[in-house]
């Protein structure tokens, strides 16, 4: 018998793990990664919920965030692609100016 | 308590009599190809190690077992060692969702003959509601261990190999899915043991024949032996083309590993497509209860055996595809055929219900 | 019992992999390490009774998404990531205030959210029929502008991947 407030704290602690890679990683892929980890956290919750009120909608909102992490990560990594063909790096750091 | 110790129990002993038996039939199945071929371009292929060169895989293992574990220079060493062990976990991992034969009752206890079945109180059997989304979500993974083998070997040959077979598996999974989503739709269920429930009985009721999937099949099959990188879709591992293609700069006992993988993703391969389409193990059966539990397992070997030896057939016959013409052939072809007989069938099952 | 050790070796297991994220320096590693979040996550999914969530999750977040990702790391060939002076200042702020963040989460979903009830395993049972009967009646109208998304997403990224930039 686990407690709600066991998946929630795993919830919370994942997303602190995203937003802290978030803004510690120079690695712009790396940087895209914990963005996706801290959606995956906020899955959690929504399953979490879902099963302790019973109803089947967070289970419908979290096929929608998947669909949209999807969509999302597809259309990033090819604007990543574009950009390390021209700036040649892939450290943010590194893209700070508007013209080559 | 005492049910899931004794399901511990028995999931115990159905895996160890299961990888026993299907890491036999692995070494089995590279003797085949090797015989069947060899008769097929009119040589004998193994003969000379033991009677038929029956031993011939018992000095292949030996010599693997011998050889030199060589890691070249610059390789990413976790990835390098890992991505052969990924390879092999998910192809054997599959093994376990596929229902193999009836439940069988040994000393008191009754169980299905499949590794993740279970009968409850009432003599029911039943197994995981989504077995069907799990092995492709298997299938999914199998890609990492090429991909990651080629990247980290740190060699031209194989990063354009691995490259190429990833995006062959990736493309044509896609239709694989679809292909068996007309299966679904006939069954209404994921679980794979129901499915074949509903094809017992004579084989007018298979999904082949009386459900009217052979273009789902042929889609079936096609993409699975591009999945599994076999010809007439073996480009990435051709020897004429890529050296060895991603395993170029593997040796000895991880070679082995992804050997091994290939050729237990072409049992899983037979083994889903004789559950979904061939109606499973239904077959005449007779006899004393025990032998009622055992001779379903014969038939469902007899599809196996039969999907095997159509891999080697036609490994022995076609030349391969060009890359250009495998990519065009897996979405241009494949893909509208799939989403086709997916509107085709909803269209039969509204009009007959 | 059997619910609670699940959780734990899961939870574990999750949160190591996702603390092993941040830290590795290579991409690679750190997409390997995400990889084994999103799986034991779908064993969580499994344990809270979403089994066809669960599936999703493996056959698109473990086997599609992240799959994109080690194919970009390979293609570019992102070395091991190097500490400027940019990056000293984030890690002094950021490990703190990611304890910070996670502190004022766990205090507010916990303490003072005021459900502490338990699940037991099958209790909830988050069936394939039952979810498709509310994806196609209630929420017809977000899954078709989910289709036209993932239709703009695809020509976006054929788009954005062309060589000779747009035209």
């Amino acid at each position: 018998m686990v407690p709600l407030s066991f998946y929630l704290v795993l919830s919370a602690f994942l997303f602190g793990c995203g937003v802290c890679g978030f803004l510690i990683k120079r690695n712009i892929i790396s940087i895209f990664m914990s963005i996706e980890l801290m959606l995956n956290a906020v899955n959690l919750t929504f399953v979490a919920y879902a099963a302790f009120w019973q109803k089947l909608s967070g289970h419908i909102f979290v096929f929608f965030v998947m669909v949209v992490a999807a969509a999302e990560a597809a259309v990033g990594l090819a604007i990543i692609i574009a950009i390390f063909r021209t700036r040649e790096t892939l450290n943010v750091d590194r893209v700070n100016l508007l013209k080559l | 308590m005492n049910s899931a110790l004794t399901f511990l129990l028995t999931a115990v002993v159905k895996i160890l009599i299961t990888i026993f038996v299907l890491l036999t039939a692995v070494a089995y199945t590279v003797w085949l190809e090797r015989k069947v071929v060899g008769r097929m371009q009119n040589r004998w292929g193994p003969s000379r190690v033991g009677p038929f060169g029956l031993l011939q895989p018992l000095a292949d293992g030996l010599k693997f077992i011998f050889k030199e574990d060589l890691t070249p220079p610059y390789v990413h060493q976790f990835v390098y060692i890992m991505a052969p062990m990924l390879a092999l976990i998910a192809s054997l991992s599959a093994i376990a969702l596929i229902p193999i034969g009836p439940t069988i009752t040994l000393g008191g206890i009754t169980t299905p003959i499949q590794i993740t079945g279970v009968t409850n109180a009432a003599g029911e059997s039943s197994d995981i509601g989504i077995g069907l989304l799990i092995l492709l979500g298997i299938t999914s993974i199998s890609v990492y261990g090429v991909s990651l083998a080629g990247w980290s070997s740190n060699s031209k040959y194989s990063l354009l190999g691995s490259l190429r077979a990833s995006a062959q598996m990736v493309s044509y999974e896609i239709a694989l899915g679809l292909s068996l989503v007309g299966v679904l739709m006939l069954s209404g269920t994921f679980s794979l043991r129901e499915i074949v429930r509903q094809q017992q009985g004579g084989f007018w009721h298979w999904n082949f024949f009386g459900g009217f999937q052979f273009v789902a099949f042929f889609i079936y099959i096609m993409a699975a032996y591009a999945e599994t990188n076999r010809i007439p879709f073996d480009l990435p591992e051709a020897e004429t083309e890529l050296v060895a293609g991603y395993h170029t700069e593997y040796s000895a006992m991880k070679f082995a590993m992804f050997f091994m993988a290939e050729y237990t993703n072409m049992i899983t391969v037979a083994c889903v497509a004789s559950v979904l389409f061939l109606g499973g193990w239904s077959g005449p059966v007779f006899g004393p209860p025990i032998l009622q539990s055992l001779i379903p397992i014969f038939w469902f070997l007899l599809r196996v055996f039969f999907f095997i030896f159509l891999y080697i057939w036609i490994r022995g016959t076609l030349p391969r595809f060009r890359y250009d013409q495998l990519m065009a052939f897996g979405w241009k072809f494949l893909l509208p055929l799939a989403i086709a007989n997916i509107v085709i069938t909803a269209f039969f099952i509204a009009v007959r219900g | 019992m059997v619910h609670l050790i699940l959780f734990g070796i899961f939870g574990a297991i999750c949160a190591g992999a996702a603390l092993n994220m941040v830290l590795q320096k290579h991409p690679i590693n750190s997409a390997l390490s995400l990889i084994v979040v999103m799986v034991s996550l779908a064993m969580l999914y499994m344990l809270l009774g979403a089994e066809f969530v669960a599936a999703v999750q493996i056959i698109v977040y473990a086997g599609a998404i992240m799959v994109l990702f080690v194919f970009v790391i390979m293609l570019l060939n992102a070395g091991e990531e190097e500490h400027t002076k940019g990056s000293r200042v984030a890690m002094l702020i950021g490990f703190p205030s990611l304890l910070v963040g996670a502190g004022v989460l766990v205090y507010t979903l916990v303490l003072k959210g005021g459900n502490t009830a338990s699940l037991a395993i099958g209790q909830f049972h988050g069936k394939a029929e039952d979810i498709s009967d509310l994806l196609f009646k209630n929420f017809l109208l977000p899954f078709e502008v989910t289709s036209v998304l993932i239709l703009i997403a695809i020509m976006g990224a054929v788009l954005l991947a062309r060589k000779g930039g747009t035209e």
